[in-house]
Order: C-alpha cells, then sequence, then structure tokens
C-alpha cells in the first residue's frame, strides 16, 4: 500500500506558493513552537526512535495528512505515540489529569542545561556491521518492487525502476527495521535515476532530469 | 493565557481547539516530569533564533573565498561545516552538492520534510507542503519556475531526495560581480532558497556595488 505520505511524482496537490523567505517566521503560531518542542524533549526520553516517530504520523489516512498542516500531524504522532508506549494513558488525555508520574516509568524530564550540547551531539546512525556490501559503484540496481506492511523509506515512485550505485555511504542504522524498534545495520547506497527510467514516456527528452534517492541493500535487486 | 482567550469569543464560534489540546497536554506532561517547561523554551529558541540558514550562509561564503575549504567540503562536509562550528541534530550526515555552469542541484524531501538543521534550521512550510514534495521529483523546472528561477535549458538539474539519514546542502554558484568581496559580504546574500537549490543567488538590485545583470 502506498503511505499517505510518500507524494513523489502525486499529481493535482496544486501549486507551492511559497512565502517569501525574508518574511516567513520559524513558526507560524505559538501552538506549533509547543508541539515542536514536546516532540523533541520527549522524543529525548528515548522511549522510540525517529523512524518510529516517522511511522506514528504517516499512519494516518490519507485524508487526514494532507489536510492537516505539518504541525498538525506532529500532534497526531506526538499523540499517538505517547499513548502506544504508556508514557500518557488515554485517561490522562481526556480529563488532563495526572495518574502517575515520570518516577513510576522510571524516566526523568531532559535538563535545560543538557539541551544544547546534546543538540550539538546529535544521533549517528552510522553503524559497524561485519557484512560486505553486494553493491559497488556504477552497479545497476532495480528497487524492490514488493510492497511490504508497514514504515518503508523507499518512495513508490521508484519502485521497479532501475537505477546506478553512485556512492556507498557505509552502514547505517535500516530505517525499516528501526520504525519496529530494531536497531540493524545495513549498506546505504545513492542510486541516480533518470527521469525518463521513472516516468517513462512523460517526459520530453529535452527536459530529463536526475533523480538521487538513498536506499539500503534490502530495497535492491541487482540487475 | 490572556483574558481575550476566554471572553472575547462569540460562542457561536469554537475555540482553537488545538491551542487548548496543546497547552492541556504540555501541562499534563510538566506535572508528569517527563518534560521541564524551560527545556521546551530552550529548543524553541535554539531553532527560532540561533540555528538557522545564517549558519549555511557562512559555510558557502568560505567555501567561494577558499579553494582548499570548498574542496574539503564537497569531500567531507561534516568535517568542513564542523570546522565553523554547525554541527548536531539532522546533519549528523550531511553532502554538499555544487551548482556550476552545467548542473543546478535541487533538494526535497517526498516522504516527509529531512533538511539539514545544522546549517539551515527548520525547513520553511513550502519544503515541508505536499505540492512541492510531489513536483519537485515529477517537474523541477516547473518548481523552478515557481520560485522565479529559470534555468538554460542545456542546465542538467539533479534532484536529491532525501529518503535516508543523508542531508543535502546545495553549494550555490557565487554570482558575478562579487569578486573582491570579503567572506562577511558574501554570507549576506546567500539566500536560505539557494541553498536548497530553488533559487540562485543573486546580488540585491540596489547594492551600488553592482553594475549591470548577475547570472
Amino acid at each position: 500500500m502506498r503511505g499517505s505520505h510518500d507524494l513523489g511524482g502525486l499529481d493535482g496537490l496544486g501549486s507551492i506558493s511559497p512565502e517569501p523567505e525574508s518574511s516567513e517566521p520559524v513558526f507560524h503560531a505559538d501552538w506549533e513552537k509547543r508541539i515542536f518542542a514536546l516532540m523533541l524533549a520527549v522524543g529525548f526520553l528515548g522511549q522510540w526512535n525517529l523512524d518510529e516517530s516517522r511511522h506514528a504520523r504517516e499512519r494516518q489516512s490519507s485524508d487526514d495528512y494532507l489536510c492537516h498542516s505539518y504541525y498538525e500531524n506532529w500532534w497526531v504522532g506526538l499523540k499517538t505515540l505517547l499513548l502506544e508506549k504508556g508514557l500518557v494513558s488515554e485517561e490522562e488525555f481526556d480529563s488532563g489529569q495526572m495518574q502517575s508520574d515520570a518516577s513510576s516509568l522510571g524516566l526523568s524530564a531532559l535538563q535545560v542545561d543538557d539541551v544544547a550540547q546534546l543538540l550539538l551531539k546529535g544521533g549517528s546512525v552510522e553503524m559497524e556491521t561485519e557484512k560486505q556490501p553486494c553493491f559497488k559503484v556504477n552497479d545497476q540496481v532495480r528497487i524492490r518492487q514488493e510492497v511490504t506492511a508497514g514504515h518503508t523509506r523507499i518512495p513508490s515512485y521508484v519502485r521497479g525502476r532501475v537505477g546506478i550505485i553512485e556512492r556507498h555511504h557505509g552502514a547505517h542504522v535500516f530505517a525499516d527495521r528501526n520504525a519496529l524498534g530494531r536497531r540493524e545495520a545495513e549498506h546505504l547506497y545513492s542510486i541516480r535515476f533518470s527521469s525518463r527510467e521513472i516516468w517513462a514516456d512523460k517526459t520530453r527528452e529535452d527536459a530529463t532530469f536526475g533523480v538521487r534517492v538513498d536506499l539500503w541493500e534490502p530495497h535492491l535487486h541487482p540487475v | 493565557m490572556t483574558s481575550d482567550d476566554h471572553h472575547s469569543h462569540d460562542h457561536t464560534e469554537p475555540p482553537d481547539s488545538l491551542t487548548l489540546k496543546v497547552k492541556a497536554l504540555e501541562s499534563l506532561l510538566i506535572e508528569k516530569g517527563l518534560v521541564s517547561e524551560k527545556t521546551l523554551d530552550a529548543l524553541i529558541e535554539t531553532y527560532e533564533h540561533k540555528v538557522g540558514p545564517r549558519n549555511g550562509a557562512q559555510v558557502v561564503a568560505k567555501a567561494w573565498t577558499d579553494p582548499e575549504f570548498k574542496a574539503w567540503l564537497l569531500k567531507d562536509a561534516n568535517g568542513a561545516i564542523a570546522s565553523l562550528g554547525f554541527t548536531g541534530r539532522q546533519g549528523e550526515h550531511m553532502r554538499v552538492v555544487e551548482n556550476s555552469d552545467k548542473v543546478h542541484n535541487l533538494v526535497v524531501c517526498t516522504l516527509c520534510s529531512c533538511y539539514p538543521w545544522p546549517v539551515l534550521g527548520l525547513p520553511p512550510v513550502w519544503y515541508k507542503s505536499a505540492p512541492y514534495r510531489a513536483r519537485a521529483v515529477r517537474d523541477p523546472r516547473g518548481v523552478l519556475a515557481e520560485f522565479g528561477t529559470q534555468l538554460d535549458g542545456d542546465i542538467q538539474i539533479e534532484v536529491w531526495d532525501s529518503t535516508a539519514e543523508m542531508r543535502y546542502l546545495v553549494l550555490p554558484q557565487r554570482p558575478k560581480g562579487t569578486e573582491g568581496w570579503s567572506e562577511e559580504k558574501l554570507a549576506e546574500v546567500v539566500t536560505r532558497n539557494s541553498m536548497i537549490g530553488v533559487e540562485k543567488v543573486h546580488i540585491p538590485s540596489d547594492d551600488p556595488s553592482v553594475d549591470g545583470e548577475v547570472s
């Protein structure tokens, strides 16, 4: 199934209508700031990873996902994660009244003095692995066609298409399994496609362009 | 909460329910000890005022004036960018792609909103919007036209879809007419949009030192 978030190549979504860069604020409302900060601060409790949080947003219906503003989708994701991970109960959500506190969950809040250091450090997803890469630069690969349940970082517009490996990034945490809470290494590659390969006859020859995606070895078949 | 929120609404108009829900959740999470208010404020302050595209503009201006730095940046973006003090979340694995007379690069995340935070801050609304995410990989010339960017027909467009944790920054072309400019002055003309790839860098037309068109 094509997820509601998988938008590459979709028609009929209208114009982009960008705000002028010089006058666009970082946030457009106070609640956006608070959701942003809540998502990060609760995320630092370590109860879920980035791919789980992406998946929580993606599991909405297409109608909801596309009708919501960006931070409304964050709200949906945050609520889903807090409930699923048991950090907040349905009753607490509905009533706003606390039933159990962080210490009973064995957790403690991120402290303000640690914020700067944590943000500057980030979280590398590069991993050591014993596995040898199956592909090398200039190899042709076909992107996996079969669709599996759950989160994936294969955009549907490259499924079944043939591209050329342009770079091996090393082994990174494999997002599709990370979304299930399994931190496993797979080799990651930058793969280049011609627009004519992706969009078939829909692109004129004089308007071809290249598209790069970064995908992991389980997404790829040799050609 | 101001008194406005309580009293000025005509009751036929519902309150802004999401605003209230977010406030209620924040209060609950603070009470539970899962977040602290000061931490939330610090996170907002960081991305509203400290980490933003001026960082990336410094990187670009240095690359324009220092060939050794540029070579380092294109080979090892994280190392070169960290030397200017910019590291961290959503920029753990960065790569810089260079525009030239032959190639124009454009960055998108069709699946969500992946973006190199340490050098560009948080992404603008349009970058996260469905139309941009849908069209950047299908009709990049049309997308560029919406930003007022026309490219010669023989320029190759390369689109980078951020589908993993690699984060891409475009190194735009240095505009003509900026010979002899200091790094600081160059950084002032580098726009966020040029580092995403939807625009070129232009010298503001009211700059007295400019004569004639820039590329």
